[in-house]
């Protein structure tokens, strides 16, 4: 133990002492051992009388003392909640897995409420033969668990210009990672028989937006999936249900939604999504398209704005998320003084491919305000940029894939906001 | 028995999950009327379009009727709805509008976007010569025809060209970003550090 670290822990037990002496409303009852604490010494209402039967929730519910921890839209983000976005909160959930009624929505025209008995799923343009699929024709094909991250590619959209948002939720929400059940992509496409001239595919939605992307064949073979589960149960409506796409590591635009129908042709079909959406504007008025791959990124979940230190000073526990679209992670940095010196954090849980990664740094907090931020490095040995140096090369009007270091700064009171560091 | 039993039981366990050499024989033929009634995708090589034609007089009615609700009488969007029209040299301003005359690489897009998705709230009710129609308002409003009298069809549409298609270029993230970002600086990697900006100054997180 460095002197430091002595001083700091004879210090806490005097204040911890002192505070007692005082009878310091501040202090627990538990931790001063000289009042007896009422939540030991009297019987809890729980205790006493019987609680509810088996059947009392048929599908189970979070406790009620859990009521805050929700999805949450911005009401000045969007004209109407049928397009538009949610966001999970980070700051409420632990380990790698999302809940599945807490993964982010976003949609063009409302929740398609589809009638799985009338949910068909077509192949056509350049294959031997156009095909339809029922869902039970999906659940004969063999069958892959797979866990993945799904990004929206305007996720941290909102921070382009400067901090703005004052919650983990809003500024990086757009996120979610689920074990999804499904059948490999290519399986189905085999099954019509893919012509050679065919390039790529294009997925279809089958809500009122019959939401389009071109993915190329390549892709489409290589890891994309038919899915109809997610975390053993059927997928939530706002997320697909009955099928969605799933599009490995890439923007979650792609990720069609209530999947009704798979195109193979021989060029791009440049829909909406992929065009005037989905392109990043450059500082000299170009642009970028297909700019699929969601890179390196991660951020601290707590202590963040929404998630302040109520203890004081002495452990901490700092964690946050990791993710990259390239891959498994390799290493996340954590700084506490706003990017001069980084130690390195520890991950646990699985580490998978195009999963989100869980970390941690355990510290002896001192009270002092810390500019604290995350790095990811991935498996390819690329490193999560700054925001500065993300907006060195790609202006200020970009609205998407920004992945950059992300900067909570925590006062001496506990309380944390979003800030830019020089 | 058991022995042979013992042996299978092992070469079950090593086999392989299922290797698929051929089809399962799943789903059915798609029916010609199946795939005309979803496959209604256009690309802007003009593959998809259906036969039909509508004037700018046309579009400008049909578009009061079923568009101008949200994206205003004259393609400049109510509230936060999208604006139509205008917007040409935003790009590099601090709030670039990005409309089909500004910004959109392929009149298809909008052809089949209109087609697919619009009016919001009550999708693939416009008919072909509508959406000609609608278009070759849009293109008007955008002074991209300048003839009140003009028509689009399915003849003349890939004779329009978007004038910002040039400006688009496929993904360059990995020449000329990847290699910046490769740098796991560990100890003083910066002198000083100072907060330049604040959330908490905007003010726009929902309570």
């Amino acid at each position: 133990m460095s002197e430091r670290e002595k001083t700091d822990r004879t210090r806490r037990r005097f204040l911890t002492t002192s505070l007692a002496a005082l009878g310091g409303a501040a202090a627990t009852p538990a931790l001063s051992g000289e009042k007896p604490d009422p939540a030991i010494t009297e019987v809890q209402p729980w205790r006493r009388h019987l609680g509810p039967g088996v059947d009392a929730s048929p599908y189970g519910l979070p406790s009620p003392f859990e009521a805050q921890v929700r999805r949450r839209n911005v009401p000045w983000l969007t004209a109407d909640t049928r397009s538009s976005i949610n966001f999970t909160p980070l700051h409420q959930i632990d380990g790698i897995i999302t809940p599945n009624g807490l993964c982010f929505e976003r949609h063009h025209s409302g929740v398609a409420e589809i009638d799985p008995s009338r949910h068909r799923l077509m192949i056509n343009g350049l294959v031997e033969q156009p095909l339809v699929f029922t869902l039970e024709d999906i659940r004969r094909f063999p069958r892959e668990n797979r866990i993945y991250f799904m990004e929206c590619t305007a996720n941290t959209g909102m921070e382009w210009h400067g901090p703005q948002m004052n919650g983990v939720q809003f500024t990086h929400g757009m996120i979610h990672n689920v074990m999804y059940t499904g059948v490999p992509l290519r399986l189905i496409l085999q099954e019509a028989g893919i012509k050679a001239s065919a390039k790529w595919l294009l997925a279809e939605g089958g809500d009122a937006a019959a939401m389009t992307r071109s993915i190329p064949l390549e892709k489409a073979l290589d890891d994309c999936m038919v899915a109809f589960a997610q975390n053993g149960e059927a997928l939530r409506p706002e997320n697909g249900y009955p099928l969605r796409l799933l599009v490995p590591g890439w923007e979650g635009n792609m990720w069609i939604k209530w999947l009704r129908r798979l195109e193979l042709g021989d060029k791009p079909w440049m829909q909406r999504e992929e065009t005037s959406k989905y392109t990043d504007l450059m500082p000299d008025g170009t642009a970028r398209q297909f700019t699929w791959v969601m890179d390196a990124k991660s951020v601290i979940t707590s202590p963040s704005p929404q998630a302040p230190i109520t203890h004081g000073k002495g452990p901490l526990v700092i964690t946050g998320l990791a993710w990259s679209g390239h891959g498994i992670i390799s290493k996340v940095d954590v700084t506490l003084d706003g990017g001069r010196n980084w130690t390195e954090a520890r991950i646990d849980g699985p580490r998978l491919p195009k999963s989100l990664h869980r970390f941690y740094l355990e510290i002896d907090w001192d009270g002092r305000p810390m500019l604290l931020q995350s790095r990811a490095m991935d498996e390819t040995g690329y490193v999560q940029p700054t925001m500065k140096a993300l907006k060195a090369i790609r202006g200020e009007n970009s609205v998407y894939h920004n992945n950059g270091i992300q900067t909570w700064h925590v006062r001496e009171n506990g309380e944390v906001e979003n800030v830019e560091v020089s | 028995m058991s022995r042979f039993l013992n042996i299978l039981a092992a070469v079950l366990v090593f086999l392989p999950l299922p290797v698929l050499a051929g089809k399962l024989g799943l789903g059915r033929p798609a029916l010609p009327e199946e795939i005309a009634a979803w496959d209604k995708d256009v690309r802007p090589d003009g593959q998809g379009l259906p036969a039909g034609q509508g004037s700018v007089a046309q579009g400008e009615e049909i578009y009061l009727e079923r568009c101008a609700a949200c994206h205003g009488d004259f393609g400049e969007g109510v509230d936060r709805w999208p604006v139509l029209a205008g917007g040409q040299d935003t790009l590099t301003d601090e709030r670039p509008i990005k409309t089909i005359g500004s910004y959109w690489p392929y009149l298809s897009t909008a052809f089949d976007y209109i087609q697919r998705s619009m009016p919001y709230g009550d999708a693939a009710t416009l008919g072909a010569d509508e959406t000609y129609a609608i278009l070759a308002y849009l293109l008007y409003m955008n002074d991209i025809v300048d003839d009140e009298g003009f028509t689009l069809s399915r003849e003349n549409f890939t004779s329009i060209t978007l004038p910002n298609q040039p400006s688009f270029r496929n993904d360059d993230r990995p020449r000329i970003e990847y290699p910046l970002f490769r740098d796991r600086c560990m100890t003083t990697c910066k002198d000083h550090v100072e907060i330049t900006a604040r959330a908490a100054n905007v003010d726009v997180t929902p309570k």
